[in-house]
């Protein structure tokens, strides 16, 4: 990259000036470090008075799960939350950011935040890093106008759906979605599906695993359900802990007798 | 090296020349060595997912009609089940071109064991194996059949079920799928196939699977086909339509709520 005669201020987004230099040690053997993806199965569902998102809880590094109990159901105003697939500090992060501006816009409007303004934040972040912030996200509310749910790609495109999954386990959701979905089911049956969804991703897909995490939003306010379904206990502990048999028979042999005690210099330590 | 990924590799004097040889020289002259052939790395015309479930009396399984060329769909009468024998039923998706060699083969076999005349029938457990070994042998060459076979019958009251990869790789379970059934039918086989379902819950089973391959895969139409194998005998279904519903109120108008959102 040429310096210009004038040294411009750096104008935001990533510098891609040494993707050639990493393209060609990649391929002369070099390895990348790995980042900590969350794998993923992320659900949500529009009911009759709201939204239901759902979550898995495992976060994979590579081929290791590096948090067994990681939580996926990210903040971003008391009335709106939002599932996060992709590259955890990316997820993380955006919905940090799009939350700290989203509450700065209710105080500066006075009113309680919409749906459709976060998604625009979000969308319009990401499309400017043209999808290098690999965050694949899953919003859902309930504003003035009422339940929302959408789905947020790591280009910057959305959809607005009555039920949508993201990340590995996709499909496996997707799949008991497409078979089980009606329109206006209660809170217990759209849980009972959202459950069942995510369960499908857990047992089906190696990228997800461990809990199941549901965040149910009505008019009236939100339930944050964390770990509502453990279907993978540790089934191998015991609660009291270990003991071992009784001892059968002890013998105590003292090497004193057999061993001759010689004085002498200690080790030179060079 | 930028002259050997042009034109897709038809300087083959100057690639000979200087592909996968060190700075310093070879050892020996490599110049009269040919480049790989690579022909038989890509299918051309494909069907999609093949399904098949164990109940009671036999097995049950279910196909699109769909030959696609590429991301057309080219061929919409492609039957991709097929009886073999008396007693077993096999299933393809993949290369239609490798599962009709496939078929030839097997009548082949099966004439061949007619022809001894010996009162014993080849079971499904021994095409299995048979089909094994000629997708194993023709992936050792660099040459596979591109194909995932599902295999089904029963003889003698023992049923069996499994299937085959390009490469070899096989293995029998209760219930199977190939391509897209493996990542959106197998989770709703696991969470509802049960042991001795009669013969309408298995097909309710299978369509139900089959209107989620219809939604979510691209390659699939709405044209499908049943095999059934008892041991009574071998029935085909001819070519159903499942009903699809696209009467969701939120797929009338999407952003209704969100102006200005798709």
């Amino acid at each position: 990259m040429t310096k210009t005669a004038i040294d411009l201020p750096p104008k935001g987004g990533f510098s891609f000036d040494l993707c050639r230099r990493n393209a060609f040690l990649e391929s002369q053997g070099a390895k990348m470090p790995k980042f900590r993806k969350t794998g993923t199965t992320i659900v949500g569902l529009v009911f009759k008075d709201g939204v239901i998102l759902g979550a898995d809880t495992r976060a994979t590094e590579g081929e290791i799960v590096c948090d067994k109990n990681c939580e996926k159901i990210h903040y971003l105003a008391p009335n709106i939350y939002c599932c996060g697939a992709g590259t955890a500090a990316d997820t993380e992060n955006v919905t940090d950011m799009v939350s700290s501006q989203l509450e700065l816009h209710r105080y500066a409007t006075s009113r309680e935040s919409r749906v459709v303004t976060a998604l625009t934040m979000l969308k319009s972040h990401l499309f400017g890093y043209q999808g290098q912030v690999s965050a694949a996200l899953v919003l859902g509310g309930v504003d003035v106008t009422g339940p929302h749910l959408h789905a947020v790609y790591p280009h910057g495109s959305t959809d607005t759906l009555p039920f949508a999954t993201m990340g590995s386990g996709s499909l496996a959701a997707m799949a008991v979605f497409e078979s089980r979905f009606k329109e206006g089911m209660t809170k217990e049956q759209g849980i009972e599906v959202v459950c069942a969804a995510i369960c499908a991703g857990i047992f089906n897909d190696l990228g997800s695993g461990s809990n199941v995490d549901l965040c149910v939003i009505t008019k009236g306010g939100k339930e944050y359900l964390r770990n509502y379904q453990q279907p993978n206990p540790r089934s191998y502990t015991h609660s009291k802990g270990y003991h071992f048999t009784t001892i059968l028979s002890s013998k105590i042999r003292s090497l004193r007798n057999h061993v001759r005690v010689v004085e002498g210099d200690a080790m030179e330590e060079e | 090296m930028a002259w050997a990924k042009e034109n897709g590799g038809n300087n083959k004097a100057a690639e000979l020349n200087y592909v996968d040889r060190s700075l310093d020289g070879p050892s020996h002259n490599f110049s009269l060595m040919p480049t790989p052939s690579k022909h038989t790395q890509y299918p051309y015309v494909t069907g999609s997912s093949v399904l098949g479930i164990k109940y009671k009396d036999g097995i049950l399984l279910a196909s699109d009609t769909a030959g696609c060329y590429g991301s057309t769909v080219r061929y919409k009468s492609v039957e991709r089940l097929k009886r073999i024998g008396d007693n077993t039923i096999l299933g393809a998706s993949g290369e239609i071109s490798d599962f009709q060699a496939i078929t030839n083969l097997l009548d082949e076999l099966i004439t061949e064991d007619w022809m001894w005349d010996d009162g014993n029938k080849l079971g499904p457990f021994e095409i299995h194996n048979y089909l094994n070994r000629v997708m194993y042998n023709r992936r050792n060459k660099f040459d596979p059949l591109w194909n995932s076979l599902v295999l089904g019958g029963i003889k003698k009251g023992k049923k069996y079920l499994g299937m085959v990869s390009m490469i070899g790789v096989h293995f029998q379970d209760n219930h199977v799928a190939t391509g897209f059934g493996n990542h959106l039918a197998r989770p709703i086989f696991r969470d509802e196939w049960k042991e001795d379902m009669t013969l309408e819950e298995g097909v309710k089973l299978l369509e139900k699977c089959l209107l989620v391959l219809f939604y979510r895969d691209r390659s699939a139409i709405n044209k499908f086909q049943m095999a059934n194998v008892t041991e009574g005998g071998i029935t085909i279904t001819e070519p159903f339509a499942l009903k699809v519903n696209w009467e969701l109120e939120a797929f009338r108008n999407p952003t209704k709520g969100a102006e200005g959102s798709w």
